[in-house]
């Protein structure tokens, strides 16, 4: 058991933490995309090795060797200031990995540079109303006429559809190939004629998703990640990404901590809600599970740098870390009572109605990005071993 | 970095979990419970007993977390044996309290000596219960006394001092107590100015016993749980019914994944728990409550679930799977139970005002 990274590494998280301070004020504090400010600071990071860190140059990034340590000294030291750490999305977060696996090097060329900066914005189109948890037996259609695929169907959960400049989308080029086999990973423009959005507001009262209908679209047939037929594989190297960014230990760490300062604040009948001790108890247990996650996500870390892989510990990461982090969310709204049902314009809102938009939010990442549900049946089936459901036989 | 188990730390589990495999399997835990016996000479003979006697005295001076995996050991094979008290909680007494323990260091690092813990005192006196002293002498009951069966007592009273109990001193009366776990003793001690030795007036040394003592625990609690999701997920790949596995059902799987996502983290948290208690002390205590606590909430859960997951042979004698739930349960009342643990964590963090 060694918990410290070691002296080079402090050396790294003291430059690093250097680099935070003096450079905090030109930070952006909004989240609008494509604004200067926006664009400048994402700059500023990938020349610094900030973001981008490990893609090539070649491709527009820093180009510095793999080193989970320090991508994760990064991580804590601009989460612990409170700065913003770069643009995310699903562009960045998860086509630019699926590109520098399998992608052309043409392709490469095209996108990962511009998305890295910011300057092309993604959405994913991969859930459809008739394929959630199984989405393998989606039916948007990619039909080649000559040099073009010709695209229908529609798509829904595409968030930022809206502002997106790009789609990277899942369609069926190969109708008579069993459901996981027919399936092709196309990229195209959603300027192209035939696209149409119809925003999708959510229970926290944004419209975060959108339902995306396409009519005849015509992409270049080159526009393809992968061959046809191969799209379910590219895919599914991108969920590995996405899930391992949810349910992230130490931000519900940060959390728990506002959490801790709302109860030294708030008060009922002139007591602070820390001071009752049957909120007290509530708030102990989600410290214990927080600290349960927190060292599981140590022993997560450490199996990576030895190459030996946590499993299990990995695969109950999604499941645990968003059902604790709603609780967690709700709990705050439960010591608040009444003033938990601040919302919007409310004057008596605490903490920007963080909570109560969080909670809700942390419902939809217990069921976006694979339910709760479908994270159980992986752990019971691919974690311990156990048998499948058999499959339904087609109703014909 | 390393966040993991050592390759020394491989081996002692091997060769421990080695052991155990044979002295204590489910047959032969149910012999042992009927007569009372142990496994302590055969862990003796492993150096078990020597793990936390400082290597001045003859010891082996490891880790706590050393500790942690052989109670791990001890839980998952419901092994009767006192090694909470006579390898964990009287050796770091007696070396957090200091002074020379050299005699006493030698009989229980090889085994000779047992020991038995009665710190209730500590940290929450029953009704019917209590302990005063009066210079070397106690007098007053302790209820639950952990390792019963033992040669000398470790004893909290009411000032959180610290004593020793010969079993064969004047004026004590012992009377051992029937619990639902029988793979533990455990019993009442009743001192009428019975003679002691005071080892400690620092409150600093019982929070070290009693953190040490609760990370066995949650250790144990840690081996037992993990056994009965391993015996629930190969029961449901056996058992069939409406002409399939009962484990391909949703309903059963989901069990047994709700258990192993509950009860992962509980292995990285045990770990860190045990090395925070001997290099991180400002958050020794603090973690060891919330592990404690964290441990005996998912171990609880575990063992209602897999009970359910064997359906009407998990309530039998004939599977045995209550030998694991009885020890769950032990280990979560004994030393502090969640709620108890939990406000002490506050307190530890000054939460509390």
């Amino acid at each position: 058991m060694d918990l410290s990274y070691g002296p080079e590494y402090e050396v790294f998280r003291e430059e690093t933490r250097e680099f935070i301070n003096s450079h905090r004020d030109q930070a952006p504090r909004g989240q609008g995309m494509k604004s200067p400010e926006v664009l400048n600071w994402q700059k500023l990071l990938i020349e610094n090795g900030y973001a981008a860190r490990t893609i090539p140059k070649a491709y527009g990034g820093y180009g510095a060797q793999p080193d989970i340590l320090k991508s994760r000294i990064i991580a804590e030291e601009f989460a612990s200031a409170q700065v913003n750490s770069g643009l995310g999305g699903q562009g960045i977060s998860m086509l630019v990995p699926t590109l520098l696996e399998v992608g052309t090097e043409e392709q490469k060329q095209q996108f990962i540079g511009p998305t890295l900066r910011g300057e092309m914005v993604w959405c994913q189109g991969y859930s459809e109303p008739g394929a959630g948890s199984d989405l393998a037996s989606l039916r948007t259609a990619a039909v080649l006429e000559g040099d073009e695929w010709v695209v229908n169907g529609q798509k829904i959960w595409t968030s930022t559809a809206q502002h997106a400049d790009w789609i990277f989308c899942l369609v069926r080029t190969e109708p008579d190939a069993p459901k996981h086999k027919g399936i092709s990973f196309l990229l195209f423009e959603m300027s192209t004629p035939g696209i149409e959005i119809r925003p999708l507001v959510d229970m926290t009262g944004v419209a975060n998703f959108n339902e995306t209908f396409f009519t005849d679209v015509r992409v270049p047939k080159h526009q393809i990640v992968g061959e046809r037929g191969q799209g379910w594989m590219v895919a599914n190297a991108i969920l590995g990404h996405e899930r391992d960014s949810l349910g992230n230990p130490n931000v519900t760490l940060s959390r728990l901590n506002s959490l801790m300062e709302l109860m030294k604040t708030e008060t009922i009948a002139g007591e602070r809600l820390i001071d009752n001790p049957i909120y007290r108890d509530r708030l102990m247990q989600i410290q214990g599970r927080v600290m349960a996650l927190q060292c599981n996500d140590l022993r997560v870390l450490s199996s990576r740098l030895n190459n030996t892989d946590a499993r299990l510990a990995r695969m109950i990461v999604k499941l645990q870390g968003t059902e604790l982090r709603h609780d967690l969310e709700g709990l705050a709204i439960d010591v608040m009572g009444e003033m938990g049902l601040a919302y919007a314009d409310n004057p008596h809102l605490r903490d920007r109605g963080s909570w109560q938009s969080q909670y809700m939010y942390y419902l939809g990442l217990i069921i976006g990005g694979g339910t709760s549900q479908i994270q159980k049946n992986i752990i019971s089936e691919r974690g311990l071993d156990m048998p499948r459901e058999p499959k339904v036989e087609k109703a014909s | 970095m390393e966040f993991g188990l050592s390759e020394e730390q491989n081996l002692l589990q091997r060769s421990v979990n080695g052991f155990l495999d044979n002295a204590s399997s489910l047959e032969k835990v149910r012999a042992l419970a009927e007569d009372g016996g142990d496994v302590w000479p055969g862990l003796s003979e492993l150096g078990v007993p020597a793990l936390l006697v400082p290597e001045s005295a003859g010891g082996l001076g490891l880790s706590t977390l050393d500790a942690a995996i052989v109670a791990e050991a001890l839980g998952a094979h419901t092994a009767p044996a006192p090694f909470v008290s006579s390898a964990v909680m009287l050796p770091v007494a007696l070396r957090s309290a200091g002074g020379d323990h050299d005699s006493l260091f030698a009989d229980l690092a090889s085994g000779a000596v047992r020991a038995g813990c009665a710190l209730a005192d500590g940290y929450g006196t029953r009704a019917g219960s209590g302990i005063t002293s009066n210079g070397d002498s106690l007098s007053g009951t302790a209820l639950y006394v952990l390792d019963f069966d033992a040669d000398v007592y470790l004893v909290a009273d009411n000032q959180q001092a610290l004593f020793l109990v010969d079993k064969d001193a004047a004026n004590l009366s012992a009377q051992s107590l029937t619990t639902i776990d029988k793979t533990r003793s455990t019993g009442e001690l009743t001192f009428s100015a019975t003679p002691a030795q005071r080892i400690s007036d620092d409150p600093a040394v019982l929070q070290a016993v009693l953190d040490a003592g609760r990370i066995m625990l949650a250790a144990d609690t840690l081996g037992a749980a993990q056994e009965m999701l391993d015996q629930a997920v190969e029961y449901a790949k056996q058992r069939e019914q409406f002409n399939r596995p009962i484990g391909s059902f949703q309903a059963v799987k989901h069990m047994c994944a709700e258990m192993a996502a509950g009860l992962e983290p509980c292995r990285a948290m045990v770990w860190f728990a045990a090395h925070a208690l001997d290099t991180l002390p400002d958050q020794a205590t603090m973690t060891a409550c919330h592990t404690k606590a964290h441990l005996s909430e998912v171990g609880k859960f575990i063992a209602k679930t897999s009970t359910e997951v064997h359906g009407g042979m998990g309530f039998t004698d004939l599977v045995g799977l209550h030998y694991w739930f009885k020890r769950i349960g032990f280990n979560r009342q004994l030393l502090g139970a969640p709620e108890l643990l939990r406000e002490e964590a506050a307190r530890a963090q000054q939460l509390v005002a």
